[in-house]
C-alpha cells in the first residue's frame, strides 16, 4: 500500500508541474488542482498509513489513527477549494477583458501602453 | 490563570475580524460610513499595538492559549518583543494607507474596507502565532485578501498580473504545506516551542526529512520576501495594483522576512544540533544577488511604480543580508531598516499614485509631460523618498545601512557585503536621479487644467515621511531598544519557557 499512495503522489504531482509550466491559464489552474490534491494524500499519509483504527478515542480500540493530519487536510482541501473557485473567475475574467488566455504579460501591457499614448 | 488584561493580547487578530464582517454585512452599500467604521478601528488597532508594544517592552515574552489548551497541543499565541514591534509598525502603516485610500480610491470597486481588515487580520496573526500550521492558515488569510485587495479597480493589465499573483501563491501555499507534512512526520509536533525542543533530539535516519521539510518551507518564505530567484512576481504586482494597496504589501514581504527569522533563528537555530542553521548559508548570497538584480531593474524601469517596486527588492536584499547574518547584531541592524524601508518605500508607492493622478495621460510614465500642479512640492517629497530608499544621509536608510554594515563585519562574506551594498546605493542614486528628472524637471509649462492636488491623500504621503524622519532622529534609544529585541528573538530558552512551561526549559537543556 505504501508504494500505490507513494507512487500516486508523484504521479499527481509530476502532472501538476507539467501543467503548471504552460504558458496558457487553463492548465495551469488544472495543475494547480493536481497539486493541490498531491498534497492533500502526502498530509494524510504524513500520519502514517493505518487501516480500521479510530482518530479519536474509545474505550476498545486497539490503536489509533493520528487525527491531526486528517484536520489539517480539512483546512487544506478548504482553502484549495475556494482558492481555485478564485482563479477560475479570474482567468475567465482576463480571458474576456484581453481576449487571451496567455500567462504572460506582455499582451496586457500593449493594450495599456497603447491606451496611455 | 491569566490577568483578564491579558485576553487584549488577541484583539489585533479579532478586531480587524470583527470590523470586517461588520462593514461586509452591515455597511455593504455605504462607503462614506465604510470609510469611517476602517479608519476608527485602524486606529483603535494602533493603540492596541501600542499598548502590547509597552507590554512586551519588559522584556518578558508572554503566551495566550485559547481556550486555555496547554501547549503544544492548543493554539497558541505568542507576543515578545519582536511580534510587537512588527504589530505596531502594521498598524501605523495601516492606518496612514487606509486614509489615503479614502481619498478616493477605494470607491473604484467594491469592499475595499472590508478586505483591508481582512487583510490586516492575516498580517496581525501571522505575527502572533506561536505555531507552524497557524502560519500558514494566517498567510493564507492574509494572501486571500490581499487577492481582492490586489485586484480591486479592475483592468486589464491588473487582471493579468492578478492570475500570476494568485498562481505563485498557491504553489507557494502547496509547497509550505508539503514542508508542514514532513516536519510534522518526523517530529510529531507542529508547535514552534515544541519544536524546539524536539528538532535537537531527532534520530540521524529521520534528520535527512526533516532538513528537506525544513528547506522547503524556507523556499515559501523566500517567495513571500522576494528572495532572488524567487523576486519575479513583485514587480509585475506591486507595479500593477492601486497605490495604497502596494504600499500596504509593503509589509506582506516583510511577514516573510519575520518568518524567516522565527523559524530558522528559533527552531532551526543555533542549538537545533545536527540540523542547526539548516537555511543559514542559502540566505546572504540570495539576498546580494536580490539588491544587485533590484537595482538592475531599478535602473531599467520605465515607470515610476516600476522603479518602486524594484526599490522594494533591492531593500529586501539589504534587509535579508542582515538577517542572514543570524547573530543579535545583524538583526537588529535589520530591524532597524525593516521599520524604515516599510515607511519609505509606502511613501514611494503613495506619492507615484499622486503623480500618477496629476498627470494625465502620461501616468507615470518615466517621459516629459506637461507639468502637473503642485510639482514643486510633489518633487521635495520624490526627493526625500529617493534620499530615504537609495540610504543617503541625514535620512534612516543611510543610518540603517551603516548599521547592516558594521554588522556585517562578523560575516566571512563582509568583502562582498560591503562592495555590492554601497555600489548598489551608488547605482540606485542614478535611477532616481533620472526619474526624478524625468518627471519633474524635463516637464513643459503648466497645463492648468490638471486635478487639484488632494489634501487627505498628500496628508498621508507627509505623514510617512514625518515617521521616516523621527525614526531617523530616535535613532540612539531605537537602537538600544532593537538590541534587545534581537536577543531576545534569537533566544530559545526564553520563548519555549514561555510557552511550554518552565519544565520544558530544563528538558531541552538550555
Amino acid at each position: 500500500m505504501e508504494l500505490l499512495v507513494a507512487g500516486v503522489i508523484g504521479i499527481l504531482t509530476t502532472v501538476g508541474i507539467y501543467l503548471v509550466l504552460r504558458a496558457h491559464t487553463f492548465p495551469v489552474i488544472l495543475g494547480l488542482t493536481f497539486l493541490s490534491y498531491a498534497v492533500n494524500v502526502f498530509l494524510f499519509a504524513m500520519g502514517r498509513l493505518v487501516i480500521d483504527r479510530p482518530p479519536v478515542i474509545s474505550p476498545d480500540a486497539p490503536a489509533y489513527t493520528d487525527p491531526l493530519p486528517q484536520a489539517l487536510v480539512l483546512t487544506a482541501i478548504v482553502i484549495s477549494f475556494g482558492m481555485t473557485a478564485l482563479i477560475v473567475v479570474l482567468a475567465l475574467r482576463g480571458y474576456l477583458e484581453t481576449g487571451s488566455d496567455r500567462t504572460t504579460l506582455d499582451a496586457a501591457r500593449r493594450t495599456e501602453d497603447g491606451d496611455g499614448a | 490563570m491569566i490577568a483578564p488584561i491579558d485576553h487584549l493580547m488577541i484583539l489585533p487578530v479579532i478586531l480587524p475580524a470583527m470590523a470586517a464582517a461588520f462593514l461586509v454585512l452591515a455597511l455593504r452599500h455605504h462607503l462614506r460610513r465604510q470609510r469611517m467604521v476602517s479608519i476608527v478601528v485602524t486606529a483603535l488597532l494602533v493603540g492596541v499595538a501600542a499598548w502590547l508594544f509597552a507590554q512586551a517592552s519588559d522584556g518578558t515574552v508572554r503566551a495566550y492559549r485559547l481556550g486555555d489548551w496547554p501547549a503544544p497541543y492548543g493554539i497558541v499565541l505568542v507576543l515578545d518583543r519582536l511580534s510587537a514591534t512588527l504589530l505596531l509598525l502594521t498598524a501605523v502603516l495601516a492606518l496612514c494607507v487606509v486614509v489615503y485610500a479614502a481619498g478616493g480610491v477605494d470607491g473604484r470597486g467594491r469592499h475595499f474596507h472590508p478586505l483591508f481588515q481582512f487583510q490586516l487580520m492575516g498580517i496581525n496573526g501571522a505575527f502572533l502565532t506561536g505555531d507552524v500550521f497557524n502560519l500558514f492558515v494566517f498567510f493564507e488569510v492574509m494572501l486571500i485578501a490581499s487577492y481582492g485587495l490586489m485586484l480591486h479597480g479592475g483592468g486589464p493589465a491588473r487582471l493579468k498580473a492578478g492570475f500570476q499573483y494568485v498562481a505563485i501563491n498557491l504553489l507557494a501555499s502547496v509547497v509550505f504545506l508539503v514542508g508542514v507534512g514532513l516536519i510534522y512526520a518526523v517530529t510529531g509536533t507542529l508547535n514552534m516551542a515544541d519544536l524546539a525542543v524536539k528538532v535537537p533530539q531527532v534520530a540521524a535516519a529521520d534528520a535527512g526529512l526533516l532538513k528537506a521539510g525544513a528547506l522547503l518551507l524556507f523556499l515559501v518564505f523566500a517567495t513571500k520576501a522576494a528572495l532572488v530567484p524567487l523576486h519575479w512576481w513583485l514587480p509585475a504586482t506591486y507595479a500593477g495594483t492601486s497605490a495604497p494597496v502596494a504600499a500596504l504589501f509593503m509589509i506582506m514581504t516583510k511577514v516573510g522576512a519575520y518568518a524567516i527569522v522565527r523559524v530558522y533563528g528559533l527552531v532551526f537555530g543555533d542549538g537545533a544540533g545536527p540540523l542547526a542553521m539548516a537555511a543559514a548559508p542559502l540566505v546572504i548570497p540570495a539576498a546580494l544577488l536580490t539588491l544587485v538584480l533590484g537595482t538592475a531593474g531599478l535602473l531599467g524601469s520605465r515607470t515610476l511604480r516600476d522603479l518602486a517596486a524594484f526599490a522594494v527588492i533591492a531593500s529586501m536584499g539589504t534587509l535579508l543580508v542582515a538577517v542572514g547574518l543570524f547573530d543579535a547584531d545583524g538583526l537588529s541592524a535589520g530591524l532597524y531598516y525593516l521599520v524604515h524601508s516599510t515607511l519609505a518605500g509606502a511613501a514611494l508607492f503613495l506619492l507615484a499614485g499622486l503623480v500618477q493622478e496629476g498627470r494625465g495621460p502620461a501616468g507615470d510614465r518615466l517621459v516629459p509631460a506637461p507639468a502637473m500642479v503642485g510639482e514643486t512640492l510633489l518633487g521635495g517629497l520624490f526627493f526625500l523618498c529617493a534620499i530615504a530608499l537609495v540610504g543617503l544621509p541625514p535620512l534612516s536608510g543611510f543610518l540603517g545601512k551603516v548599521m547592516i554594515l558594521e554588522a556585517a563585519r562578523a560575516s566571512g562574506l563582509w568583502p562582498w557585503i560591503w562592495a555590492l551594498i554601497l555600489a548598489a546605493s551608488l547605482l540606485m542614486t542614478f535611477g532616481f536621479a533620472r526619474a526624478g528628472s524625468a518627471l519633474f524637471w524635463a516637464s513643459g509649462p503648466v497645463s492648468g487644467t490638471g486635478p487639484r492636488l488632494p489634501i487627505v491623500p498628500l496628508g498621508a504621503v507627509l505623514a510617512l515621511l514625518a515617521l521616516t524622519l523621527a525614526w531617523t532622529l530616535a535613532a540612539g534609544p531605537v537602537a538600544d531598544a532593537l538590541q534587545l529585541t534581537a536577543h531576545q528573538a534569537l533566544d530559545r530558552s526564553v520563548y519555549i519557557g514561555a510557552v511550554l512551561g518552565p519544565d520544558a526549559r530544563l528538558a531541552a537543556g538550555d
